[in-house]
């Protein structure tokens, strides 16, 4: 297990990572990649069992990454973990990339799945968890959803699955920063209460801050404490969390900075 | 002259894979009993799951049993597989090229009363534009079988169209299908008929009745649609004065436009095509729907000595 301060010292580096590649690629999404930052560095480095020695094999523990559009933050967090050379994380979202806009399982080693189509992930998810479950192989299986994507029909679906399934090796974490493309979530599409309709769906329901280790950490033993039923930790969450100027603005959804603001960015993320 | 739908054939093949390889995952979305995928069920009740009325989460969990190194084969209406869940295919098993099986049944309007809602008449021309995806549609009970085997041991996405009404054997035990390899039941030097799926047993009809009228025609199975026997058919054109497409499908983006794809590519021939024109279908026996919508061995007589 890394301290809380590695882990922080790793989401550090993370976080410039992804203000440089989208601010090279001059597209790309920050907003969301920073409010799933703490969660991807706690699952990648604590508690999965992903490593250089297992990445190719086809039954491992697992991650899938619903929320497709924070790409910038799964590859930087790949190129932490030695899956990916740091120099290549340059190249996301310019022609000939392996590192496309949204993940492709193909291009990069360590991607397990390719997403970006909101509300496709978590079937997939499932679908590992069951393989698991058939084949009786002891690996969990991780997926990271948006609030926002919540919205999407599909969700409900998988959801509905996974319980009826009994996945209790699938554990997923809802990234609930509260705003979406066209503003607040609850403004354009009201999802909530998140935690009482995943209940309602036969689900686990643990609520954290999505931004404090030892919340997480615990809510991921707790999972894997849990018989007969999947996890869904809901993670309250910062859009933009770790830049003043992005937090809690959904215009930084989308939107990649300008040279300045990219500077002022890395400026508040020295160590 | 034995029948059987193509969809029975389907359920008894699967059911026998299932036992022999342990890969092999089955998904269905509440139609188990109609889709014949219950036959699977039946000995191998461990590895068939139902997802409930849910076809686009089918296709995302087919997406994640692929990735963990099963071959899943999962099975919906034609209309719901490929029309409710085509981003899923076309995302999730398509852009991902995972080893799902999509076997789709009650494709064309020969599922009869049902009607219109449930009666794919587009499904071919969504499966080819994705890119990788092989498309494929058996003739008969013989060739379907065959075609499941050949499917379980590729890897990669694939689109199986069959259908829900008994058709007649058209090839004997001795048969051997050959993925991507069209299939010649009949040579003559006159015209070229290409058929697919249940329009092989009407094209045959038509032969016989061309025959009479002094026309002699080949007649090819196109069973993979995609990728295309593109050099049989374009050996067949070249010695016709005429090629005439027929499909269960409608004339846009189907067999018809495969073959006029390769053909005006390679070497424009007269064609003609015999497919649902741009109309809905409707309630009825799937008799009196291929006789209203113009899919009979009598549509393919006429169509042929109207264009020579």
């Amino acid at each position: 297990m890394l301290s809380n301060q590695e882990l922080a010292k790793i989401a550090k580096r993370v976080r410039r990572n992804i203000i440089k590649m989208v601010t090279d690629a001059k597209s790309g999404h920050i907003g969301g990649a920073f409010s799933a930052t703490e969660i991807a560095v706690s699952l990648y480095f604590n508690e999965m069992n992903i490593t250089k020695e297992n990445l190719n094999n086809l039954s491992r523990d697992k991650f899938v990454l619903s929320k497709g559009h924070a790409s910038a933050l799964l590859f930087a967090v790949l190129s932490e973990k030695g899956f990916l050379p740091e120099e290549e994380l340059l190249t996301f979202r310019k022609i000939n990339s392996r590192l496309q806009g949204h993940p492709n399982m193909n291009y990069v080693q360590g991607v397990d799945m390719s997403t970006g189509s909101l509300g496709q992930g978590l079937s997939t998810a499932v679908g590992m968890a069951l393989s698991y479950k058939i084949h009786n192989e002891d690996f969990r299986v991780y997926s990271v959803v948006g609030d926002g994507e919540s919205e999407e029909g599909q969700i409900w679906e998988a959801a509905m699955a996974a319980a009826h399934f009994k996945l209790d090796n699938l554990c997923a974490v809802l990234d609930m920063n509260g705003l979406q493309i066209d503003g607040d979530v609850t403004v354009v599409m009201n999802p909530f209460p998140l935690d009482e309709k995943f209940k309602a769906f036969g689900w686990h329901v643990i609520c954290v801050d999505g931004h404090d280790y030892d919340q997480l950490h615990d809510a991921y033993a707790e999972a894997r404490t849990v018989k007969g039923k999947p996890t869904m930790i809901i993670a309250k969450t910062v859009k933009g969390k770790g830049v003043s100027f992005m937090e809690n603005d959904y215009m930084w959804h989308g939107v990649a900075p300008s040279a300045e603001q990219a500077e002022a960015a890395l400026k508040e993320l020295e160590d | 002259m034995a029948k059987m739908a193509t969809r029975e054939a389907y359920g008894k093949a699967l059911a026998q894979l299932i036992v022999e390889d342990k890969k092999i995952v089955v998904l269905d979305a509440d139609l188990s009993k109609s889709t014949k995928t219950a036959d699977a069920k039946a000995v191998c009740p461990e590895r068939h799951f139902n997802v409930g009325i849910a076809e686009g989460n089918m296709m995302g969990v087919a997406a994640g049993l692929a990735s963990c190194g099963n071959t899943v084969f999962a099975s919906s209406f034609a209309m719901f597989a490929t029309g409710r869940a085509y981003e899923q295919v076309r995302n999730s098993i398509g852009y991902t090229h995972l080893n799902v099986k999509i076997c789709a049944t009650h494709a064309g309007i020969t599922l009869g009363e049902d009607g219109a809602s449930h009666q794919s008449i587009e499904d071919i021309a969504l499966m080819r534009a994705i890119p990788g995806m092989i498309v494929i549609q058996p003739c008969d009970d013989i060739e379907t079988k065959q075609v499941i085997q050949a499917i379980s041991k590729v890897n990669g996405p694939c689109y199986v169209r069959l259908g829900r009404s008994a058709v007649d054997t058209v090839n004997n035990e001795e048969y051997v299908f050959e993925l991507g390899k069209g299939s010649v039941l009949r040579k003559g030097n006159d015209i070229t008929l290409i058929a697919t799926g249940m329009m092989v047993q009407q094209a045959l009809l038509a032969a016989n009745t061309l025959s009479e009228h002094g026309v002699e025609v080949s007649v090819i199975n196109i069973h993979t649609i995609k990728p295309l026997d593109e050099s049989l058919i374009l050996e067949y054109a070249m010695k016709s004065k005429l090629v005439v497409t027929c499909e269960e499908h409608s004339k846009f983006g189907g067999l018809g436009s495969a073959v006029a794809e390769t053909l005006s590519k390679n070497y424009p021939v007269k064609m003609a095509m015999v497919a649902v024109n741009d109309t809905f279908g409707e309630s009825g026996t799937p008799n009196a729907l291929i006789e209203k919508y113009g899919l009979t061995a009598k549509d393919i007589v006429k169509t042929v000595l109207e264009s020579i």
